[in-house]
């Protein structure tokens, strides 16, 4: 008997598990772009708390891991390696300060001494050249490393996020302003299609395509076309409706004027009493009636505006689990933070090896959740067949 | 449905109306094809009634334009947006979002429709343009028909009583005009909506309109009527009613069909006859151009597949193929702005070079002006001066030519424009003049067309043909890639017929044309089994009377 019923099990067994597997992304369960944002958030706090070379190391692994495994093939996917490369300019540029302007940190092992340049009086305190410790470089290499990863979370959200969709979830009042956004960022690559097809164009007048005098010479008819292509789309875009207002009465626009100018001014008093010591007690409350008032500002704002959203984004619970394992490994590291200082910001002086903190390791690891619970992006080749109409620029591109 | 009351429009004050007594009413659920000579107000006439004129280009409006009882002068375009839905010339300044999808419902989005019914409308409307399958497709990845397809759908989604189209088929290959002017065919019958359309191509659109609005000049009160009557004296005349004038039928049929209807007679008349045989290219001369075998590799696709293709001095060759089937690309490949991926193309040696054919991507761009020379889809992509003075001085130091050969070219091709003028203020057919004098001025055996009637108007096109079949007969080669099936049969001595990039069919002009509807011109239709292709031919044989 119980070999008929082996199978069957293991069937449903293995039906349960399919469910929970990630399904192929179209667009009624695409992962809502905020979703992606606040994962790597979490990510870039759980980086900004810490020094320790070996687990920032590890974040930036879990954010580009991430990436690899769930970016689509659209034009700001392709962000990410930049990010890496500014990363990796930023860790360069603090070391090389380290080296020349020399650290506060001093140090004992010594590795060079530069020709110290004396500077007159009014510089004191800057110092260039002199002694270069191992502890004062490898201190700058941490900082640089920290702000580096900073940056690559940020990449890797700019990478996995849709801005059109995430425009979408904005609040209506604001919808037109991002569109302005969203349209002066589409501005960039045409600009740059044009310029690529205009230097091409220039081996049919019989000049060479190449060199900096043929990029001088297109400029300019390359910025006419996208002055004149920018002024069609505004007529365009005002053809069909954008900027449309509903009437509201006097009444609603005085009250959303002022809850905005008040929420303003309240988050602003409210943050600066936060971080100044004085003003501890009345910080907190202050920011959140700042805030509270600002939210009801752009509520009301959003009634200016008939827009509708069609297909937005849902939070469902993959978004859920997304946006969690980027506040479990936040939340992981300000405690260890909290909990064991010594080992997730280590002293440079004296130099010592890192030491891989394992409760704060765990934690950021959970960061690779998004790798197996957002759904995967349809693959690029399976679904272009006409990049050649594309790149032909058929009808005036 | 659209009232115009003495409607005039004037950029600048002193400057000539561009619009004059335009006193008249498109009524409800119609077809109006607007038809007129380049540069007569057309668009402008059609921004009036979306509200672009004056709201968003300046200018003075006189009189009123009213739509839908909406006056266009107390409405913005933003709200008239729900009743009226304009698209350019280009459907590619159009788009703002990213994606099919979204773009079919931004429309919907900014005037306020309920989610619901944005989603039933989306989806009817990817029926209804053939759009379901790219509906997850980003915008800059669609051909020249599916962009078209697109932009009208995205502003039918509001439901505006009124579409109004600039030049909707002009970029398009004949089968995408064809479902586009289908899709118009089925709004204005299933949904009542009123059509104001523009269209040089007279000769797609014409049987479809149940009025024809004429401008027949600039600032001259225009004319709306029934379109057999107005076509009847009309500057711009599809090929089918110069048929009716050469043949004397009166009224003028205006679809094929109607004209084989009468055509029994001319057919009799002409069945004696015999049309004129193609030129015959020079005999012995190596080609001016040849490919063997040529693949061409673009963005991982193979764009060009195994092209064998020969072009001889003193020949006009045709290339034709839907959008996106690799025509800009071949032509492209001869020029050297391609390398092939396998295969070879050579031009021949330059007149009074010795030595052997030239391989276009390892020549220098300045020695290959002298091989050959080509006018590409966009003509301004080919200028870059800032009068037409100075675009001509520096094509004659380019090209190592005669200071002054260039002018004199383009006095010849455009003698009503200054030479101070700047090149992006000449029309599309004067722009395309300009480029094609840049490009002979280096004399190249070898002339390359990308396309070179787009946007121009029958006389336009008319002077076009006639300068190319005069560098025909002087012993130039012309390939031209188009999708104009009238050009082709009043130019081209053979037709090469490519499909994903592939050569399907090739072969003299009247064996090609008329093996498929797709590509046969008017004439030819109507004429059916006899083999005239053009109004010309015909014309001429008639004169001669009987042999």
């Amino acid at each position: 008997m119980s070999d008929v019923v082996g199978p069957g099990a293991a069937d449903e067994g293995r039906r349960a598990l399919g469910s929970l597997r990630a399904p192929l992304a179209h667009r009624s369960n695409a992962l809502h772009a905020g979703a992606w944002w606040l994962w790597a958030l979490g990510l870039a706090t759980a980086a900004s708390r810490t020094t320790n070379p070996l687990l920032l190391g590890l974040v930036v692994a879990v954010a580009g891991y991430v990436v690899a495994a769930r970016r689509t093939d659209a034009p700001w996917a392709r962000a990410f390696g930049f990010f890496l490369a500014l990363g990796a300019v930023v860790v360069a540029v603090r070391v090389l300060f380290a080296l020349l302007l020399g650290s506060p940190i001093g140090g004992s092992e010594v590795l060079v001494t530069l020709p110290e340049v004396p500077l007159p009086d009014w510089l004191a305190g800057v110092r260039l050249g002199g002694r270069v410790t191992a502890e004062a470089l490898y201190f700058a290499f941490c900082d640089g490393l920290r702000l580096a990863a900073l940056l690559i979370c940020l990449g890797a959200a700019n990478a996995l996020a849709d801005p059109g969709r995430l425009l979408k979830s904005l609040p209506g009042a604001l919808y037109e302003m991002g569109v302005a956004v969203v349209v002066a960022m589409q501005f960039a690559p045409r600009l740059v299609a044009d310029l690529v097809r205009m230097r091409t164009a220039q081996r049919l007048r019989g000049r060479a395509d190449r060199g900096v005098r043929s990029l001088v010479r297109v400029a300019r008819p390359v910025l006419e076309g996208a002055l004149e292509r920018s002024v069609a789309l505004a007529a365009a875009m005002d053809a069909r409706g954008y900027g449309r207002t509903a009437a509201v009465s006097p009444a609603v626009r005085r009250a959303t004027h002022g809850l905005l100018l008040g929420g303003a001014l309240g988050v602003c008093v409210g943050v600066y009493g936060l971080l100044s010591a004085e003003g501890a007690g009345f910080g907190l409350p202050l920011l959140l009636a700042g805030v509270a008032a600002a939210v009801a500002g752009l509520w009301l704002g959003g009634r200016r505006s008939p827009r509708t959203r069609y297909r937005p984004d849902r939070w469902g619970a993959r978004a859920w689990l997304v946006a969690g394992a980027g506040a479990v490994a936040a939340a992981g590291v300000i405690v260890a933070a909290r909990a064991d200082p010594g080992a997730l910001t280590p002293a440079a002086v004296p130099l010592t090896a890192p030491t891989l903190p394992l409760g704060a390791a765990a934690t950021v690891l959970v960061g690779l959740l998004p790798a197996l619970v957002a759904p995967v992006p349809a693959k690029a080749g399976a679904r272009r067949p006409a990049p050649v109409a594309a790149e032909r620029g058929e009808g005036a591109a | 449905m659209i009232r115009f009351s003495s409607v005039s429009v004037r950029y600048g004050e002193d400057a000539p109306p561009v619009l004059a007594g335009v006193d008249l009413t498109v009524p409800e659920g119609e077809l109006c094809l607007l038809v007129g000579p380049s540069g007569v107000g057309k668009s402008t006439l059609l921004g009036t009634v979306s509200g672009l004129v004056p709201h968003f280009t300046g200018g003075t409006l006189g009189g009123e334009v009213t739509v839908a009882g909406r006056s266009t002068a107390d409405h913005p375009p933003r709200e008239l947006a729900d009743v009226v839905g304009t698209v350019g010339q280009d459907p590619a300044a159009h788009f703002v979002t990213e994606t099919v999808e979204d773009e079919l419902a931004y429309g919907m989005e900014s005037l306020g429709v309920p989610p619901d019914v944005m989603r039933r409308r989306v989806e009817e409307t990817l029926d209804l343009l053939g759009l379901a399958e790219l509906r997850d497709r980003r915008l800059d990845a669609l051909s020249g028909g599916q962009r078209q397809r697109v932009a009208i759908g995205s502003v039918l989604t509001p439901h505006p009583r009124v579409l109004v189209l600039d030049e909707p088929t002009s970029a398009l290959d004949p089968a995408a005009a064809e479902e586009v002017l289908a899709v118009l065919q089925r709004l204005v019958h299933d949904l009542g909506t009123t059509v104001l359309l523009a269209e040089h191509r007279l000769e797609r659109v014409v049987q479809y309109a149940d009025s024809v609005l004429l401008l027949p000049g600039p600032g001259r009160a225009p004319v709306l009527g029934a379109p057999a009557e107005v076509l009847e004296r009309s500057p711009v005349r599809p090929p089918v009613v110069r048929l009716a004038r050469v043949a004397g039928w009166s009224p003028v049929p205006l679809s094929v069909r109607d004209a084989r209807r009468r055509a029994t007679g001319l057919r009799e008349r002409l069945a004696s006859r015999r049309p004129p045989s193609p030129r015959a290219p020079a005999a012995g001369g190596a080609p001016l151009v040849e490919t063997e075998g040529l693949v061409v590799r673009r963005g991982g696709v193979d764009v060009v597949r195994g092209v064998a293709l020969r072009v001889a001095a003193g020949e006009a060759v045709a290339l034709m193929g839907r959008n996106g089937a690799g025509k800009s690309t071949l032509l492209g490949a001869m020029m050297g702005l391609h390398a092939p991926a396998r295969g070879t193309v050579r031009l021949a040696p330059a007149p009074g070079d010795d030595g052997g054919p030239v391989v276009p991507h390892r020549t220098a761009p300045g020695a290959l002006l002298r091989h050959a020379g080509l006018v590409p889809q966009d003509p301004r992509d080919l200028l870059f001066a800032e009068t037409v003075a100075e675009e001509c001085a520096t094509a004659d130091a380019e090209a190592g030519a005669a200071p002054g050969r260039c002018g004199e070219l383009v006095r010849r091709l455009l003698p009503e424009v200054a030479e101070a003028t700047h090149p992006r203020d000449l029309s599309e057919g004067q722009r395309l003049a300009l480029a094609l004098a840049v490009v002979l001025t280096a004399a190249p055996p070898l002339l390359l067309l990308d396309e070179p009637t787009r946007g121009l108007d029958y006389a336009a096109k008319d002077r076009l043909v006639a300068i190319l079949d005069e560098l025909v007969s002087a012993g130039h080669g012309v390939l031209l890639a188009t999708h104009d099936v009238e050009l082709a049969a009043e130019l081209a001595d053979r037709v090469v017929v490519v499909a994903e990039g592939e050569v399907v069919a090739e072969g003299p002009t009247a064996r090609v044309v008329t093996g498929s509807p797709a590509f046969a011109p008017q004439v030819a239709k109507v004429l059916a089994p006899e083999p005239w292709l053009t109004v010309g031919a015909v014309a001429r044989a008639l004169e001669e009377g009987p042999e």
